[in-house]
């Protein structure tokens, strides 16, 4: 019985990269082919879903522009959490549990209810349809969490370090960039990994807060499938290319993932 | 109740090993009587652990053999071989009382229910355990669920070996000697053979009739706590055991006898036909408590002094080899410091091992 | 978390997340607050209209429909995903290249924009064309999930799973991990059944991973929009309309600031205080430790 364990996990995996398979049979196909009926693999293999997506301008400023937002994002973030993870883990001050629980509440928070009033907000101080304005809008949802996975990592890191280094004579900047920073390097890279992937798969307020400049691939699909009459082949490729940064990610970090999940405090 | 043996056992982690270092337990054999308390010692990573999984059956050697009594037992699981063991920290099965924790190997063999609640209560008599019964096993302290780890090995009736992975580990200091200590009684009690690993010399001497010394996956001495005090093998047992550890001294043979500081030495052993074969290191080993200063002796200089408490530890130097001997309060250091050995406990040593006996 | 130091110049420490979540947070609630409250005249003239707003959305059919249909998909899903993940967790290598491979596979979902998830199972489920549409109808069922409501619900729970299954599966993988083997080998040594161990070692000792993972899932769940609206848009009809696209549909589709305002209101009320149990839960872990 025991032999047979590998099957949940072989079941699981098949389901998974059969939606995935489908997608990329799909975009290798031309559009007469999809339409004509239904084909298990491309009978007419073309590459012509991918030259398009490629090569025209509306399409690979998307990823782009995606890939702009997601990174400001990711460095603003855990930048702007990593002192604040350390006032979390190393003092105590007034308002301090009510102050983490405020941030954890707004990652929570539904996406749906700010749709609107990020759209006025962002419209009013001039920022719509920019980088930054998607950018500093993740940070409602990616602050917290990171400064949730970092606080953890750093509870693993004994004060004593710390005392040593003030008693050594390091002014505090020093101390933190210099010694405190390479030791929870694999937090940063847990805490940017997660960021990362939430901004990359976030829709709703990438769409709202941009036009035409800033516009994510998310927001060039969809317009796709609606307006221009479904072009299935194209609409694949595009969605098959989101999905190779993705990829490259985890399988870079593919030895922390564990640990990642484990955030340190598990 | 039986005997165990191991019959070459030896093992290694890696699938093809090659070197000496790729075991991690080099072929042992040896033969544990029935009802006796022995204890492995030896630093981390001599593969006292590994025989421990070996001999509960939590690990299957790469070869030789084990055999409980007659029963050849290598192949056969855990459950089936009539051990218990303890752990390093202890493992209880935190959503159960205490008496279900006592209870689970029982009812696992389908004990009847009567017969079980008898048992749980005679066990925890003898652990004092009898007022947490009914608490949760969780809420015990550190030293209360170690208790319970080992109420669950004597639970089963046909417990035959229960075997100790350094248990006292997560105990605090103050309470090590109240746990020892009813290791001890039980052992005397119920006349289980107890095998206890641990790097703890202490533990391992006041616990144990034998003590089975081991270094770099290798049996280097088995015997009694005096035995290995006296009269060690190896250099290393020297070493390891008591402190300050045994003096070691580079020397050389001439003549028959061993020179040390270009005069003669005596010592218990002689140092036989292992010389004769043309060399090889040769040391003298002195315990700290067999040194004395003697006016005829060694000179020395004296570097040091330092309170141990009931006595005195002088750290001395012959030429460039320093050598550590006791003294007691109230004695004093004279002005021209001279050493003396006593000879019934100085022994030489070729290559680390004991002069004139065959290795291993 | 012994030996902290009161230390309050902490405060300028956390100043730069205060300011920047601060501002995405504050400013956007205290605009919505202003809408729930108040009658919006195209011209930017507004009337203070007290709780009218809040009265009319808890009253009205369509929010406590939109809201019975969110629980029953967070019900179903957290039913289905929670064991799914668990029994996958547990049945995968714990050790070698075959973990690592598998835990890359299963960790791709959890990276596709989720337009992208969208419009993949869009695809798939396309009755004439698309992998499962065509295999379901050509089996004889009739599967339509642009007409059918039992079939878009179907779908979405399906592309709901296989989105996040993975998600639990991993943190109870995680888990998993952490727990000592000392306690497999004493529960081997007692004689143990593989279910006994399920039920005494390892269960208890997820119980904190199990908590967040199904306090992410339900809260995660609870806002869900993207994926839905991409694969049914809400419909057909109003059948798989949930909470948070009823709500963009009234804010942004029919700029409803008041009803939008207090609905979003009491949709949020309804998080803070799930977010408020996960905290207790996180926090209380702490403390034992």
């Amino acid at each position: 019985m025991r032999r047979l364990k590998w099957v949940v996990p072989a079941l699981y995996i098949a389901f998974l990269m059969l939606p995935i398979y489908w997608l990329l049979s799909m975009s290798f196909k031309t559009t007469n082919e999809i339409l004509g009926g239904f084909t298990l693999w491309p009978q007419n293999f073309t590459l012509e879903n991918y030259r398009k997506v490629l090569t025209e301008r509306t399409w690979y400023m998307g990823y782009v522009n995606s890939l702009i937002y997601v990174l400001i994002n990711t460095v603003l973030s855990v930048s702007v959490a990593l002192p604040a993870a350390y006032a979390f883990s190393r003092y105590r001050f007034i308002g301090d549990k009510h102050l983490f629980f405020w941030l954890l509440s707004n990652r929570m928070a539904p996406a749906a209810v700010f749709a609107l009033p990020f759209f006025q907000l962002y419209s009013a101080i001039g920022l719509f349809d920019t980088h930054l304005a998607v950018a500093l809008a993740h940070c409602l949802f990616n602050v917290p969490l990171a400064v949730w996975i970092l606080e953890g990592f750093m509870s693993g890191v004994p004060k004593e370090l710390d005392e040593l280094a003030f008693i050594d004579g390091y002014p505090f900047w020093k101390f933190f960039l210099k010694i405190f920073l390479p030791t929870i390097a694999a937090g940063i890279g847990v805490a940017a990994f997660f960021c990362f992937m939430f901004s990359w798969v976030e829709l709703l307020l990438a769409k709202t807060l941009t036009a035409v400049d800033a516009k994510p691939i998310a927001a060039t699909m969809t317009r796709t499938a609606s307006s221009s009459g479904y072009e299935l082949g194209l609409l694949a490729a595009a969605g098959a290319l989101t999905i190779v940064p993705g990829a490259f990610v985890i399988y870079f970090v593919r030895n922390y993932i564990a640990k990642g999940f484990s955030l340190g405090r598990v | 109740m039986a005997r165990i043996r191991l019959e070459r056992v030896a093992h290694s982690y890696l699938a093809s090993p090659r070197r000496e270092a790729d075991w991690a337990l080099k072929e042992i054999d040896m033969e544990w009587a029935d009802g006796g308390a022995y204890a492995l010692l030896g630093p981390s990573g001599c593969g006292k652990t590994t025989l421990l999984n070996i001999v509960s059956g939590l690990l299957q050697p790469t070869s030789g053999r084990i055999l409980f009594g007659e029963r050849d037992v290598t192949a056969t699981p855990p459950d089936r071989r009539n051990i218990a063991q303890v752990f390093q920290f202890p493992v209880v099965y935190d959503t159960m009382s205490v008496h279900d924790n006592l209870a689970f190997p029982l009812r696992n063999r389908g004990m009847a229910e009567a017969e079980v609640r008898a048992r749980v209560r005679d066990i925890a008599a003898l652990l004092d355990l009898e007022p947490v019964l009914g608490t949760r096993a969780t809420n015990l302290s550190a030293d209360g669920k170690q208790k319970i780890s080992l109420g669950r090995g004597l639970a089963r009736a046909d417990v035959n070996v229960i075997m100790f992975d350094e248990p006292l580990t997560v105990i605090d200091p103050h309470l090590k000697w109240r746990l020892r200590s009813k290791l001890k009684e039980l052992h005397q009690r119920i006349g289980l053979t107890m095998v206890y690993v641990t790097h703890d010399q202490t533990e391992a001497m006041t616990f144990a009739d034998q003590v089975v010394v081991m270094h770099e996956g290798a049996v280097v001495q088995v015997g009694t706590p005096v035995e290995l005090f006296e009269r060690p093998r190896h250099t290393f047992v020297g070493h390891f055991i008591g402190s300050p550890g045994m003096n070691i001294l580079p020397c050389e043979v001439r003549d028959g006898a061993a020179r040390f500081a270009g005069r003669a030495v005596a010592t218990a052993n002689a140092p036989g036909a292992a010389i004769g074969r043309g060399g090889g290191r040769a040391e003298l080993g002195v315990r700290p408590e067999f040194v004395r200063f003697a006016a005829d002796g060694i000179p020395v200089e004296v570097t040091r002094v330092a309170d141990a408490g009931r006595h005195r530890i002088v750290e001395a130097r012959a030429g460039e080899t320093p050598i550590r001997l006791l003294l007691g309060e109230g004695e004093a250091v004279p002005a021209d410091a001279r050493l003396g050995f006593d000879p019934r406990f100085t022994h030489l040593y070729v290559d680390g091992w004991l002069a004139g006996e065959a290795t291993a | 978390m012994s030996a902290r130091v009161v230390n309050n110049r902490a405060w300028w420490l956390v100043l730069p997340v205060v300011i920047l979540v601060g501002f995405n947070a504050v400013i956007p609630l205290m605009t919505v607050v202003n809408y729930s409250v108040q009658e919006t005249f195209g011209n930017n003239r507004f009337l203070f209209e007290g709780v009218k707003w809040f009265s009319d959305v808890m009253h009205s059919a369509r929010f406590h429909d939109a809201l019975k249909r969110q629980l029953l998909f967070t019900a179903i899903i957290l039913a289905i995903e929670v064991p799914l993940g668990v029994a996958i967790a547990l049945a995968m290598p714990r050790r070698g290249a075959w973990a690592s491979a598998c835990l890359v596979l299963m960790s791709m979902p959890l990276l596709i924009p989720w337009n992208v998830v969208g419009s993949m199972w869009n695809i798939l489920a396309l009755p004439d064309l698309g992998l499962l549409g065509w295999t379901l109808n050509s089996l004889g069922i009739n599967y339509n999930y642009t007409r059918q409501p039992f079939a878009a619900w179907a779908t979405i729970i399906a592309m709901d799973v296989w989105h996040w299954t993975s998600l639990v599966a991993l943190l109870s993988y995680a888990g998993l991990s952490a727990i000592p083997p000392a306690y497999y080998q004493a529960a081997k040594i007692d004689g143990a059944s593989s279910w006994a161990i399920f039920r005494y070692v390892q269960l208890p000792k997820m119980r904190r991973v199990l908590t967040i993972a199904v306090l992410l899932r339900f809260m995660d769940s609870f806002n869900i929009y993207t994926e839905p609206f991409v694969l049914t848009g809400g419909g057909p009809g109003n059948a798989t309309t949930l909470l948070s696209i009823d709500l963009v549909k009234v804010a942004l589709g029919q700029f409803d600031l008041g009803p939008a305002g207090a609905m979003s209101l009491i949709y949020f009320l309804i998080i803070l205080l799930l977010s408020w149990l996960f905290y207790r839960v996180m926090t209380s872990g702490e403390e034992d430790s």
